[in-house]
Formats: structure tokens, C-alpha cells, sequence
């Protein structure tokens, strides 16, 4: 069987709730950020997001999370969906430069923000320093944690740059890299095959090489 | 998740007055409580007021050389403020302790004193729970209660109330100012902030129905040695089985308050009173009056050892 | 290739790919967050429809009414699947329960419908319209409580419950030290990382399923038992699997109500179990109670060994064999296991990483450290003073493959610094911890099982490798890649995996720790044909052939391998079988396991500090996959030790703490650097590849080492896992 098939199938019987998607062009970001939200057919709100550097235009739900919002309606299935509680950090992305669980924030609340993906980092072909050291430290088992993992780090080791504390920091004015610091602030990103050591490894090699 | 409208609020005072026109509407700031149990339908709100874009995310000095806090301050902007760190550490270690870096970079300041309970029996829809639905009885009282409450408990209700930041700003003195959709604004001691459950358990704040946090103010800085001692079963992302938030000052005078044994951030006269005793005199007053469950009596001797564990922690240099 | 003797020299002994380090083949498709698992096939079934299960409010009854009609009314919704409109079911024959439920209801969350809509959000809240009466019934909910009508189950997978040697009573009673203690371990969550999930689609009367199953044919298999289908007409995929830890071994919810749903609906469908529903509506490892004695003389040397297991299941479960190790694991002339199996109404229990060894160890090694301090032996000497080198219940008639436990033991504690421990309890402090060393023996069965592949080389020299063999995150991929590599003489890059697919050569799959050596084994098979046919075609004999650099080599010539190919490329197909080698000879993996905990002197909390390990599993085929296999069953092991937990309320009948807030697995912050040393081993009776499972050993004895280290540290012995900071302060001297 054929995708081609399937799509016959789907398309016989079009789904009526489908999010329209299309790329909006780029001052369409600047949309007011106090105006009230129009709720247009069938209640979906129109949202705008610049995802991985694109403006995309989005018809949603109020109710579609941003994860959802990735995964189904843009369909960047690399942010994952382990828990939809903030209870494993799979879905973790960089929202405005910070990382957050996409899984506990509606899109719609998002609407001209600026959010980057595990898409957005690197690809097969051009890895990320991040990703690439995830490969050599084999920093995952299964593969589904990683991309939140990924991210996370990124983004996490953005903090320790910027002299934000953690719970393990002796002084709280004295911020510095180390391995029990990268565990504690790692520690909401759960990884059940617990490559947590390679990871740790991983993090590691990527902060000496931007030292 | 029950369907709902979305508004995005102007200003504080439209927010109140959005709120109060609109039967079932509710702030959504953080999202990171709300959300979680939306999808449960554990909270059904029919109109969500989207507060985050007013601007209340400032922390700035007050004329009585205190903070005052934005609500919508987020817990790792909170907790790693120069002046917090500071001026107010066990505030800093009490956020830091809580939830993990994402849910940190979203959760705002108004929004954690909101927390809702982590009682499992709140959390499934199948189960009897005063606090989910008034009337239909409580579930954990002769069920799984570890984690639950041992002070401040009514017949109807032991549940905790999860967060670290309030412990500490219990410990603070902090106060809540808040607007009302008529715009009058009120400042709410925190120590008035939480319910106890009693016979309502769904009642868990002084708000008034419509009424928006704006801030939080702590009064001028204590001084002394601060300390935040969280203990949970794994070590980091994961609620306090028990806390203790505790200032020291100097000839042994102290304060403390104490998470995960009550609904609300818990404190107690008589525990700042004998902290020169030691840490199991201090124990002794704040567990006075303790109504424990077969799962949940260590948390007695545990808050004792606790406390012992934070003088041992003040006495270090 | 049928295996029936032990393998001599063979082409995987080059190792020049084989037992070399390599990074996943499969990883940058991973970190990037490319590779598609099962929910996420919009390539394929773009705008499939969202299905939401409705699960059983109740732990035992049935369904008295069910209303759908408002589910059906609300927006978006295009079907509610009941067992009103289901048509006829049958069941796996690997499922306990029922995956659809109705009218009678066999555990709290089964699934009792699926709810259809055009997206997610509309389906989730149509589902909760749906209404369902129940009629309750008491159950029973409660191991211990049961634990006295347990009877003696039926031989299952080959498995007897009970074993016998000499003569167990009078060699306890009479021996001159004695042990006779009672553990407890609780029910446990496997809680991987992606929800049970999968994508439906029909055509005619043909479904295509993409799914996450560790075990391809089995699943069609049972998928055709449950729709009344026949198994050609289901095409199974499942090319990448967000962890199973035995979670995914079986048919499961999500696929039947994938299927049903899109038949409803007539669109393709994707069902995943929600999270808060996984640890009741799916498998878990069942709670045991496990009573050991050892009998030993003053030395420690044991003559009596007797290990008795109740476990609980709904009626025609099975039980959880955590005696099986201790038949094997040490010596003694007087030997007794028996496992007892209860009625419970909780939720289907069946495997998990390493079932049987991964709770039985936790007993077993606890009452070996009590054995070691009432003889004054310390417990690594222990350990080496009751090795032995044949299975102890049959005699030497039935040595071990190989069995390097000594080595295991003398390397690790070694590398650990074991010498450094101090034998007394409560010795060492580092500030506020309490600071403890403990050593724990690991063991797990070795298990060969058929595996087929089909191994193409296409007239560009470049390879493919095709089999049904999943990856779960233990490296198949590579490890088939590599297997490939090294018997055809090419580079890794000119070796394409493809993998969960039913339309490939069936496999092994994954499970048990079988799959890595089972599949290699059976590409190992499927190339020495294809190494034959291009021989053949080279002109040169087979037997004399070599394959490398891209060439084959025989009688001083080279001839290219694309050349020998042509250009319509060459393909084979073999399975491998194994024959009465595991009958004749015991195959069991080893190894020992060593910790450090720091024990806080006043809250009684418990922080892993160091782990160290050695191990001993026949043939390393990529050090490093093996090693993060190794390491990740490691802090799995941490996890039961310390925290893992479901806990039942018996009012009810359910697993409460259902989330992964309440159910607590290990984190970053618990698990520190972890060092792992693979013992020299090859195993020739286990498979050509000399190799043998991996990725259970790692979990079993772990979370004992833990438990012994928290005695060695703080004097505390605790027999009811986890040990928890509640159960530590209970013992815990106030400080």
C-alpha cells in the first residue's frame, strides 16, 4: 500500500476541523499584543507563531496546546508527547529563548512569539553541536525523550551563562558549570532508558567547547 | 478540555472586570496547574482570561525598602533576581527546590500560591473528593495518604498544598495586592491568603470571585542566615514530602514555616518561639494538634529530623 | 542455519566491525527528531482522526447501560466504539484481559470505548460524554491478603513453578547458620517515554497498522485473533519504539481501537493511551512476596537453599518467577523454589525488564549481604565461596556455557575500591551522610530464539538488511548493521537496517534480553547464504572466499562485490534455529554490581553516589549501545530500590499514583557517574556471534546493591521495597 492510497482514503472524507496553515509573511508577526482574540468559523482563533525563523498562520482551538499545535497542526513531530502533564519534559522547547513544556501552554497564548524545535536546531545532514555530541556520547537509548532533552540543554546551558542559580549552587551569586549542576537542572527531563551519564557527558563536551 | 472562549486581557482592572462579567472565567497566566488539570476536567473554566501580556512582570524596590513582586514574575526570574538572592535567599532556594527549569521559566508568582493540591484522589475524576466536588467525601482520609496532610486538616479534607515559594513567602510575611473588577484594590496578608479546608474545601483562597493578584510585596529584608530544606523521596522534580523554610537572626532567634504538612504554607507563633530550644522543641509546637493517617504519621518525626538537619545547616559556617 | 553445535571460527571472530564501539546508525535521526514513531505518520496517513479511550471507572463488574448518543452529538465526533458496536471480538492469546471491555469489566481503566473526532482536543472531550452505569462487584485487591489461596500455577513459557534437590528441609534444619527472611517488592510501571500508540488504516478489508511493538509477528498474530482476521490481510509497522521495558510486548489497547475506530469512522485513526491511564488500563510487573532461606556452615558455604514467590493475577494470568535465578545462581546440595499465584482484580500483570530476576535479586542478594554478615564473610568472598560452575540442580552433567561470575566479582570490586569498605554498619560519614558500599551479584537467563533476515547486495555494492527485529532503544539497528558489515567485508555507510516491518523475514524480536544476539544471529544466517550465492557467482569456492574491502577474495583474486552481485544485485533469506544447546548446556549472563550511597543522617534520604559494575555476556557486539543498556538498567535498578512504587488502594481496586508525577522514576539529579566494565567472554554454544543478551542484566542485582549499600551505611535493613525515607527514619537513630 501506497501513501497515495491512504490519501484517497483521507481525502474522501475530508476532515472539516484541519487547522488552514500557510506561511504569512513576516510583519504579520507584529501583530497588537493586547487585541483580543476574533473567534472566527467554528471558534478557531487565528494565531501567528515564528517557528524555527518562519511566520506561520494558524487557525486553532483555543483549546490546541502548543505541542499539539507542533505535532498535529504543523506537523513537526519532533517535539514528543510523553506525559501532556509537565510531568517528563519531552516536549520541551525554546519559546522566546527560554525553555518551556509545550505540552502545558495553548498555542494561542503564544500568538507572535518566537519558538524553536528540535527542527530548528539542526537536521540529518547539518547536526547541531548539541545533537552531534548526543550522537557520540550516545546520549539516548530509544530516542524519544531526546529531542526534549536536546533542547532543554540548549537552553539550560543559556542559564548557567547567564548566572541563573540552581538548587544545587552552594553560593547563590557564584555560578559555575559542573556535572551535579547539569543534573539538578536536567532533572526535568526524564529519561526512562536513563542515559542520564551520557548525557551529562554530552552536555559536558559541548560547554568545554564553547568555553 | 471543555470548550471555552479566550479573551487577552488590556489591563488589570479590564481583567477584573472581564472576569466578573463572565460566569466561569478564569485568569490563565502560567498555564502549568490550569492546563494540567483542564484536560482532566478537574478545572472547567468557560471563558479563560489570558493575563499574561499586562505588563505585571516587574520586580521593584517599595518606599518600606521591601520588593515588590509582579504576578506574573516568573519562578526562575523570581528566584534568580539579584535582590532576592540577596536580600531574600530562602525565597531564591524555596523556587529553585520546586518543579523543574521548564515549568520554572512558566510559572508565575500569582499563579504558584494558586496551586491546586497534588492529591491523587483530586486528580481522578472516578474518586469522591470534597475539593473537586463539594459533598462527595474524601477519599484519602482511609486511602493513600503519604504524601498528605497532618496539620490544618478538617474531616473533609487533608490535602496539601504543593508549593515551595509560598512556604517561603509564608516565612516572609509576604502580602498580596489585588484589584477587584470594581477596581477597588486590597492588600491580603499572606498569612490570610490560604484557607484551611473545614467543611469547604473547594474554598482555598481569601480571593473574591473576579479578583486579580497584581503583586506580591515582601515587607524590608530580614537579614540573618536563610535556609530552604526540601526532602522528597527522589532528588530533584518532586514534591516535598517535607519542607522547612527558617530564617536564623543572631542570639538564636529564628523563624520558620513548613511545606507539605498542611493545606497551606504553615507557621506557627509558638515554633518561632522556642527556636532557641532547638529543633525539637520548634518540632514539638509546629506539629501541635497533629491528626496523622497510617501512611502519613513519619511526616511527625520526619519534620522533627528536618529541622534538626536545618540547625545542623545554620550551625555550618 | 540450524545452531545446534557450538560455533567454531567464523567470519564475525575478524572483529573489525564487530565489538568495535560505533555510534548508532539511526541517531542522527533521532537527535534531530526525524525518525517517525507511531503517532506522528502524517507522511503516511495525513489527517487521520484523533480516538480518545474512555477506560472503566470500576476494578470489577460490568456495564449496566452505556450512552453514547451525546458523545456522538458532540462537535466533530465521528464514531463511539463500544462493545455494542465493536461486531464480534476474539482475544490474544497473550492478553489476560480484555483490551476492549464490555459488559463484563476485568480491571479499573480497561477500555470500555473509543471516542472518534476530527482532532484531539474534540475527541478528549467528547469522551468524558460518554455515560456509563456500572454494576459493581467486590474483588480482591490485596497480595497479602490473597497470599494463602494461592495455588500452584500451570507450566507457563516453559516455565515449572517448582524445583527440587536433595533434600531442602533437612539440609536447613540442620545447617549451622541460617537465614530465613521475608521480602516484599511492590507492583512496578515499565513508564517509557512514548505512550502506548498507533495509527490505523483500512483498505477494503486490509489494515496497515503503525504501531509501538517490540514483537512484529506476534501482534499480527494477535491482532488477527482479536478482529477474526486473517493475518495476511494485517501489515504491522513499527520502525521506532519510545522504549517497552516489556510494555510493548503485546497486543494493546491502542491498536485494537486504532482499527476499530477507523473501521467506524472510515478514515484512518490514531489512538494513544493517555498517561494517567497507561499504569492501570496496561501491563505492569506484578507485587511479589518472597520468602528465602539459606542454610550455610560457618564459612558461609551453602548446603540449603530454598526461595518461595507469591505473586497475584487476574484469573489466567501469570505469575512473577523471581525464584527462576536462584535455581541457578549458586551452589547447594539441598535446594527448594516455588512460586504461588493469586486471584487479583488489579490490572493485567505481566513482563517487565527482566521479570523473574529483577524482583527475585532484590531478595535474593539482600539475604546473601545477611548471610555474609552473620558468617563474618565479607560478601564478595561470599559470593565467590558458593560459585558454581554447573547448573547445581541437575550436577556437573549440565555445565554452564561459560559463567565468569568470579571474574565479575574480583574485577569490579577492583575497579570499585571494594577493599576500601568497612565491613561495620554506620562507620563512614561525609558531612551529614551516612556513607555505605554495597555489592550485589547480577544474573540473568540467556535466551536464543528463532530469528530470520534477508540480506541484499544491489549492483552499486551497497547493502540491505531486512527483518521484522525491533529497536527499542538497545541499538538493533547497529548491531544488525555491523553484523552485516563484517560478514560481507563492506564499511557501515554501505549498510542500509530496515527493521518493524511484517512484510519482513520474521525475527526474534524484542524481549527478554534475546533480541540482539537472536537477530544478529539470524543476519549472521541470511549472509552466509548470500556469502555462498556471491561465492558462486565470483566463481570462486565458498568455502574459500573472503569478503573485505569491498571485494571477494579467493585463489589470489579479488573480484568486487558489486561486480559479483551484477547488476540485478543478489539477495538471501535464512533463519537461524536453535537446537538442544540450551537443554545440554545452562546459558546465563553475569555479572556484579557495586554502589555507594550516601544515607542523610537526619531525614533518612538516600542519594546513589557511585555505581560501578562488571559484566560478563559472551560477545560485546557495540560496546557502546551495550554499555548504555547496562547503565540505564542500572538506574532503573536505583528506581526500585528507592522510589518505584504502585501503590493499590484496596477500597477501590486500582493502582492510585497513575501518572509519572505520583510514580516517581529516577531523574537526572539520581543517577550519578555510572562505570561499567564488559569481563572478556565468548560463548560459542549461545549463537554463531558468541554473543548473549545484555540488556536486562544491567537491572538485575542493581537495586540489591543499593539496598545493601543503605545497610552498610546506616545500619538499617529494610526487606519491603523501596526504601523509602519513611522506612530508613523508622530504624534511623535520631542524630
Amino acid at each position: 500500500m501506497t501513501t497515495e492510497d491512504f490519501n484517497r482514503v483521507s481525502r474522501r472524507t475530508i476532515l472539516g476541523a484541519s487547522a488552514a496553515i500557510c506561511a504569512a509573511p513576516a510583519a504579520t508577526a507584529a501583530v497588537p499584543a493586547s487585541a483580543a482574540k476574533k473567534p472566527g468559523a467554528q471558534g478557531l482563533l487565528p494565531v501567528t507563531l515564528k517557528v524555527n525563523g518562519k511566520h506561520l498562520h494558524l487557525d486553532l482551538d483555543p483549546r490546541t496546546t502548543l505541542l499539539d499545535a507542533l505535532r498535529e497542526h504543523l506537523r513537526l513531530t519532533g517535539t514528543k508527547k510523553g506525559c501532556d502533564h509537565g510531568q517528563c519534559g519531552a516536549c520541551t522547547v525554546i519559546v522566546e529563548g527560554r525553555r518551556i513544556n509545550s505540552c502545558l501552554t495553548l498555542a494561542v497564548m503564544h500568538d507572535g512569539e518566537s519558538v524553536t524545535t528540535i527542527e530548528g536546531l539542526g537536521t540529518p545532514e547539518k547536526l547541531h553541536p548539541m545533537q552531534k555530541a548526543f550522537v557520540v556520547h550516545d546520549g539516548y537509548q530509544c530516542g524519544y525523550c531526546t529531542p526534549g532533552q536536546i533542547c532543554s540543554a540548549v537552553a539550560m546551558l543559556d542559564e548557567i551563562a547567564a548566572g541563573l542559580p540552581s538548587h544545587v549552587t552552594a553560593d547563590l551569586d557564584k555560578v559555575r558549570f559542573s556535572d551535579a549542576e547539569v543534573r539538578e537542572r536536567m532533572s526535568g527531563n526524564i529519561c526512562r532508558c536513563a542515559a542520564y551519564s551520557n548525557i551529562v557527558a554530552a552536555i559536558r563536551d559541548v560547554a568545554e567547547q564553547d568555553a | 478540555m471543555k470548550t471555552f472562549t479566550y479573551e487577552r486581557a488590556t489591563s488589570p482592572a479590564a481583567a477584573a472586570s472581564a472576569a466578573a462579567d463572565r460566569p466561569g472565567a478564569r485568569f490563565i497566566a502560567g498555564g502549568t496547574n490550569l492546563l494540567d488539570l483542564m484536560k482532566l476536567q478537574i478545572e472547567t473554566p468557560a471563558h479563560l482570561i489570558d493575563v499574561n501580556r499586562l505588563g505585571l512582570d516587574r520586580i521593584e524596590p517599595t518606599d518600606e525598602g521591601g520588593l515588590r513582586i509582579g504576578a506574573l514574575v516568573r519562578n526562575s526570574d523570581l528566584a534568580g533576581d539579584k535582590r532576592v538572592r540577596s536580600d531574600y535567599a530562602v525565597l531564591s532556594r524555596a523556587l529553585l527546590a520546586g518543579a523543574s527549569g521548564q515549568l520554572r521559566n512558566k510559572a508565575t508568582t500569582a499563579g504558584n500560591l494558586l496551586q491546586r493540591t497534588r492529591c491523587p484522589y483530586f486528580y481522578d475524576t472516578t474518586k469522591p473528593c470534597n475539593k473537586r466536588k463539594p459533598g462527595s467525601g474524601c477519599a484519602a482520609i482511609k486511602g493513600f495518604s503519604r504524601n498528605l496532610a497532618i496539620m490544618g486538616t478538617s474531616d473533609a479534607c487533608i490535602a496539601t498544598h504543593p508549593s515551595d515559594m509560598a512556604v517561603a513567602m509564608r516565612l516572609l510575611d509576604a502580602q498580596v495586592d489585588t484589584v477587584s473588577p470594581d477596581g477597588t484594590k486590597r492588600i491580603i496578608p499572606i498569612a490570610d491568603f490560604h484557607r484551611l479546608p473545614g467543611e469547604t474545601p473547594h474554598l482555598e483562597s481569601a480571593l473574591a470571585p473576579g479578583e486579580l493578584i497584581v503583586s506580591v510585596t515582601l515587607p524590608k529584608p530580614l537579614g540573618g542566615t536563610h535556609v530552604y530544606r526540601k526532602v522528597r523521596d527522589r532528588a530533584s522534580y518532586a514534591f516535598a514530602l517535607v519542607s522547612v523554610a527558617a530564617v536564623f537572626g543572631k542570639n538564636g532567634e529564628a523563624r520558620f514555616a513548613f511545606g507539605g504538612l498542611a493545606p497551606k504554607p504553615w507557621r506557627v507563633d509558638a515554633a518561632d518561639a522556642a527556636a532557641k530550644n532547638g529543633a525539637g522543641a520548634v518540632a514539638e509546637a509546629a506539629l501541635a494538634g497533629a491528626s496523622v493517617t497510617r501512611h502519613n504519621a513519619f511526616k511527625k518525626d520526619l519534620t522533627a529530623r528536618t529541622l534538626a538537619s536545618v540547625y545542623a545547616q545554620e550551625a555550618r559556617p | 542455519m540450524k545452531f545446534d553445535q557450538p560455533a567454531t571460527l567464523n567470519p564475525i571472530d575478524r572483529g573489525r566491525v564487530i565489538g568495535i564501539a560505533h555510534d548508532r546508525i539511526d541517531g542522527p535521526a533521532k537527535v534531530t527528531g526525524t525518525a517517525p514513531y507511531a503517532y506522528e505518520r502524517h507522511d503516511v496517513a495525513p489527517n487521520a482522526a484523533y480516538g480518545w479511550i474512555v477506560g472503566s471507572a470500576i476494578a470489577k463488574g460490568s456495564i449496566s447501560a452505556i450512552d453514547t448518543r451525546a458523545a456522538e452529538a458532540a462537535p466533530g465526533v465521528f464514531a463511539v466504539v463500544t462493545h455494542e458496536n465493536a461486531g464480534p471480538l476474539g482475544k490474544g492469546e497473550m492478553n489476560t484481559a480484555h483490551l476492549l471491555g464490555g459488559p463484563r469489566i476485568e480491571h479499573f481503566d480497561q477500555a470500555l470505548a473509543l471516542v472518534v473526532a476530527g482532532t484531539l482536543e474534540q475527541a478528549r472531550d467528547a469522551a468524558r460524554l460518554v455515560r456509563i452505569d456500572y454494576a459493581r462487584e467486590e474483588g480482591q485487591f490485596e497480595l497479602a491478603a490473597e497470599k494463602d489461596k494461592a495455588v500452584k500455577p500451570p507450566v507457563s513459557w516453559g516455565t515449572q513453578p517448582d524445583s527440587a534437590a536433595g533434600d531442602f528441609d533437612a539440609g536447613f534444619a540442620s545447617a549451622a547458620v541460617k537465614i530465613d527472611r521475608t521480602y516484599t517488592t511492590p507492583d512496578h510501571s515499565h513508564a517509557m517515554m512514548e505512550p502506548h500508540a498507533s495509527t490505523a488504516a483500512w483498505l477494503g478489508g486490509r489494515l496497515t497498522l503503525w504501531t509501538s511493538n517490540q514483537m512484529i509477528a506476534w501482534a499480527v498474530k494477535e491482532l488477527a485473533l482479536t478482529l477474526k482476521m486473517k493475518p495476511e490481510d494485517i501489515h504491522v509497522m513499527s520502525p521506532y519504539i519510545g522504549g517497552g521495558f516489556g510494555s510493548k510486548l503485546f497486543l494493546r489497547a491502542d491498536a485494537v481501537l486504532a482499527a476499530l475506530g477507523a473501521r467506524a469512522a472510515g478514515r484512518p485513526v490514531k489512538v494513544a493511551i493517555a498517561r494517567p491511564q497507561i499504569p492501570n488500563n496496561t501491563t505492569h510487573r506484578p507485587a511479589t512476596i518472597q520468602r528465602i532461606r539459606i542454610g550455610a556452615d560457618k564459612n558461609g558455604v551453602i548446603d540449603a537453599i530454598g526461595h518461595e514467590v507469591w505473586s497475584g493475577d487476574l484469573p489466567g494470568g501469570g505469575i512473577e518467577s523471581a525464584a527462576m535465578q536462584t535455581r541457578l545462581l549458586y551452589g547447594g546440595k539441598n535446594r527448594m523454589t516455588a512460586h504461588r499465584l493469586a486471584v487479583l482484580d488489579l490490572p493485567e500483570g505481566n513482563a517487565m525488564r527482566a521479570p523473574g530476576e529483577a524482583v527475585g535479586l532484590l531478595a535474593l542478594e539482600v539475604a546473601m549481604d545477611e548471610l555474609a554478615e552473620k558468617c563474618g564473610v565479607d560478601p564478595v568472598e561470599l559470593r565467590i565461596r558458593n560459585d558454581v560452575q554447573y547448573d547445581p540442580e541437575v550436577g556437573p552433567k549440565r555445565p554452564f556455557s561459560s559463567r565468569k561470575l568470579i571474574e565479575c566479582l574480583r574485577q569490579g570490586a577492583d575497579r570499585f575500591g571494594w577493599s576500601k569498605r568497612n565491613p561495620k554498619p554506620g562507620q563512614v560519614r561525609d558531612g551529614h551522610w551516612l556513607v555505605g558500599m554495597g555489592v550485589a551479584a547480577a544474573f540473568r537467563n540467556n535466551i536464543a530464539s528463532k530469528s530470520g533476515a534477508r540480506v541484499s547486495v544491489d549492483g552499486k555494492g551497497q547493502v540491505t538488511v531486512e527483518t521484522d527485529m525491533t529497536d527499542i532503544g538497545t541499538g538493533s539497528y547497529t548491531i544488525i548493521a555491523q553484523t552485516a558489515a563484517e560478514m560481507l567485508g563492506v564499511a557501515m555507510e554501505a549498510v542500509t537496517v530496515r527493521l518493524g516491518d511484517s512484510k519482513y523475514p520474521v525475527s526474534a524480536g524484542s524481549g527478554g534480553q534475546w533480541g540482539g544476539n537472536s537477530s544478529t544471529a539470524g543476519v549472521y544466517a541470511a549472509c552466509m547464504v548470500l556469502r555462498g550465492i556471491l561465492a558462486q557467482k565470483a566463481g570462486f569456492n565458498a568455502e574459500d572466499a573472503e569478503f573485505e574491502d569491498g571485494m571477494i577474495k579467493a585463489a589470489g583474486k579479488a573480484i568486487p562485490l558489486k561486480q559479483a552481485a551484477g547488476r540485478d544485485g543478489a539477495s538471501a533469506e535464512d533463519k537461524i534455529e536453535f537446537g538442544d544447546l540450551s537443554k545440554r548446556y545452562a546459558q546465563a549472563t553475569f555479572g556484579a554490581h557495586f554502589c555507594e550511597v550516601g544515607v542523610d543522617m537526619h531525614t533518612g534520604e538516600t542519594r546513589v553516589r557511585r555505581m560501578g559494575g562488571a559484566f560478563a555476556a559472551g560477545r560485546i557486539l557495540n560496546p557502546k549501545a551495550a554499555r548504555s543498556q547496562v547503565i540505564g538498567a542500572m538506574a532503573m535498578g536505583v528506581g526500585a530500590a528507592l522510589m518505584e512504587e504502585l501503590t493499590v488502594d484496596t477500597r477501590f481496586g486500582y493502582f492510585v499514583n497513575h501518572d509519572m508525577a505520583e510514580y516517581q522514576v529516577p531523574v537526572h539529579a539520581d543517577i550519578p557517574e555510572q562505570d561499567v566494565l564488559f569481563v572478556d567472554e565468548l560463548d560459542d554454544k549461545s549463537s554463531p556471534m558468541k554473543a548473549k543478551g545484555v540488556g536486562e542484566l544491567g537491572i538485575c542485582g542493581a537495586g540489591a546493591a543499593v539496598a545493601n549499600a543503605i545497610y552498610n551505611a546506616c545500619g538499617v535493613r529494610i526487606r519491603d521495597y523501596p526504601l523509602t525515607l519513611d522506612k530508613v527514619i523508622r530504624s534511623l537513630p535520631a542524630a
